[in-house]
């Protein structure tokens, strides 16, 4: 079957430029909802990935699915410090960071009236080193056993009397804000960071709420994880640092792309209809032009494809455009409430070329389902009839 | 031995419907189209001449009967293979010529090109070929709006030729043109059949253009006769 020429489909556009920037600009809100949620998800998901290192082992009590409803009483923490899977420190001491994690409620900057939870991390000797995506951006660390903390430069931005100097009441005492840090796009940019025992002082705690530990070789994690879970003595579950923070991102990836999803497919049906609005009448426009290439020797299945790739190019204008504007997206940091934490959570929206192609398959679906049934009379038209109305 | 005829129809009958009525528009119809003829159809409006050049044209299919055109018997050809030989065997000139109003006039007449495996070098030369026959090689890139209408129908003849098909059906070609298009598309198309020996039927209600044919059919109701009075008026065989 040959095709008609991809000009005529092309020049036909550009010929009804209104109806086409019309129709192309339905399907590009409708890609930019649609890649602006899958960005989201996205970033949800990178932000929670990047805050683990493939190295490093979370362990909280068993069943209590996040730090803050976790408890592991010292007892245990020092039976998985001398596993032999974790590596070792200067001294032979484990490198092992025995975490506290409370939420505690901060003024939004310029809303004193509006408080948000913010998770505030007690972190032990060895907790920043390993964590190398964290560095300090001004000031210095907090001294171990002080009241000295450190801001994520989110909650700087984000929280009133975060700023360097200034300090933070939390746990019925003041807490001096000694140093900023970035921790590269992770979870922890949205954490206040101290010493873990003076936390566990000040929030009257018993046991830690995490012990994040070193493995001396990645490919040891399954040794480690058969050696904690078939000691009886422990009541602790360990997984992969990063699987750990991606698993506190689930029921918020499922309720963003869930919500996104429903909206994007109610809003498509708008812009299919508006699509089929202007493919059917691009066919009644062109009916003598149709049955004038049916009588020159074009089949059918030619005049239909040429329809259906003018409904097809409306949709990749709108994909471009959509994806164009949701990729400005990027410069934009969304900040709210982790269900799994309940803590608050900044991250941003992020491209990537999966969700390129995605946008591309989704915005050609549309095209497709606007422009079959036009098409399709295009191509079932009788050649006399057709001609007549020329 | 004589030549097999470029066209035949045997008792070709065709109706359409109109609502539950079933209005008879050729009735029987049987005569011989020779090759190499140009052959004006003429008749009242109704009387089922464009009806009659669709049938020899492939584009439609009679109720009944036979037609037969270039040896092929278009009545037993399914649709896909009918759009395959119309690409091969006829050429098209309409009254307002039905150029792609997006194509450029070499863009419009290398359109059926696109049905054959010819390669572009070779369509080029093809297309220029034709447009410098009909006078038209300096027109090329110019869109239908910026042409004429004699000029438009120009490209339309170099697109009617330009597979080099042995039919060229005709509906009312100059029957949008002023005196002096009308007389230079008759002319050119009496050179296609005196000099590229094509086969012409041109349905017209204009007699001059009628009498640039060889010979003239006239059909009524659905019946084809002569009128003596017709330089060369055409003998229908037995009518049904």
């Amino acid at each position: 079957m040959r095709a008609v020429p991809l000009a005529y489909s092309l020049r036909n556009l550009w010929t009804r430029r209104l109806t086409t920037v019309l129709t192309a600009g339905g399907m590009a809100l409708v890609v930019f909802v649609f890649a602006a949620v899958l960005m989201l998800d996205q970033g949800l998901k990178d932000t929670l990935v990047a805050t683990g290192a493939v190295d490093n082992a979370v362990l909280i009590r068993r069943g209590s699915g996040t730090e803050i409803q976790s408890g592991i009483e010292r007892a245990q923490i020092g039976i998985v410090e001398a596993q032999p899977q974790v590596a070792l420190g200067a001294g032979g001491t484990a490198l092992a960071s025995r975490e506290v994690v409370v939420l505690i409620g901060l003024a939004k900057r310029g809303a004193p009236d509006s408080v948000a939870n913010v998770v505030v991390r007690g972190v032990g000797a060895v907790g920043l080193s390993l964590r190398p995506q964290l560095r300090i951006t001004e000031g210095r660390e907090f001294r171990p056993g002080s009241d000295e903390i450190i801001v994520a430069h989110n909650i700087r931005r984000r929280f009133e009397g975060a700023d360097l100097g200034q300090t933070l009441s939390f746990g019925g005492r003041s807490w001096r804000i000694v140093g900023l840090f970035d921790a590269g796009g992770s979870g922890f940019d949205s954490e206040v960071w101290g010493d873990a025992d003076q936390f566990m002082q000040a929030f009257r705690r018993n046991g830690y709420s995490a012990l994040v530990v070193k493995l001396n070789d990645p490919e040891a994690f399954d040794a480690f994880l058969l050696g904690i879970e078939s000691d009886p003595r422990l009541t602790v579950e360990a997984k992969r640092e990063p699987v750990f923070y991606a698993d506190q991102s689930q029921a918020m990836s499922t309720f963003l792309t869930v919500l996104g999803l429903a909206l994007s497919i109610i809003f498509s049906v708008g812009a299919v209809i508006g699509a089929m609005i202007t493919m059917y009448a691009a066919v009644a426009a062109r009916v003598g032009e149709i049955g004038t290439l049916r009588a020159l020797g074009f089949r059918a299945g030619g005049v239909l494809l040429a329809f259906l790739l003018e409904s097809l190019l409306l949709s990749l204008v709108g994909a471009a455009v959509g994806l164009a504007a949701a990729s400005l997206l990027q410069t934009y940091t969304v900040s709210t409430m982790n269900f799994q934490s309940f803590s608050e959570l900044a991250f941003g929206f992020r491209l990537t070329t999966a969700i390129v192609l995605k946008t591309l398959a989704f915005s050609l679906v549309m095209g497709l389902a606007g422009g079959l049934l036009p098409a399709l009379r295009a191509a079932r038209m009788n050649i006399v009839e057709a001609l007549r109305a020329a | 031995m004589s030549e097999a005829p470029a066209v035949r129809l045997v008792e070709v009958h065709k109706a359409y419907r109109r609502g539950a009525q079933r209005v008879p528009v050729l009735a029987g119809i049987t005569f011989d189209i020779a090759a190499g003829e140009f052959l004006a159809l003429m008749g009242p409006s109704g009387s089922g001449k464009s009806t009659l050049l669709n049938l020899i044209a492939g584009i439609d299919q009679a109720d009944s009967g036979d037609v037969i055109v270039a040896g092929e018997n278009l009545a037993r050809l399914p649709e896909r293979l009918l759009a395959d030989w119309r690409a091969t065997h006829v050429g098209f000139i309409f009254q307002f010529y039905n150029l792609m109003p997006v194509l450029t006039a070499y863009e419009n007449v290398q359109l059926p090109l696109l049905l054959t495996d010819l390669p572009r070098r070779e369509r080029r030369a093809h297309v220029e070929h034709a447009l410098s026959l009909v006078g038209l090689a300096d027109r090329m890139s110019h869109y239908p709006n910026e042409l004429s209408g004699g000029q438009q129908q120009r490209v339309a003849i170099a697109r009617a030729l330009i597979t080099d098909p042995p039919l060229i059906v005709a509906d009312e070609p100059t029957g949008d043109l002023d005196r002096e298009s009308a007389a230079d598309v008759l002319h050119m198309m009496q050179a296609l059949n005196r000099e590229l020996g094509k086969t012409i039927i041109m349905v017209t209600h204009d007699q001059r253009a009628a009498d640039h044919a060889h010979s003239i059919m006239r059909l009524d109701k659905g019946v084809l006769w002569s009128n003596p009075d017709d330089a060369a008026a055409v003998q229908p065989a037995g009518q049904g």
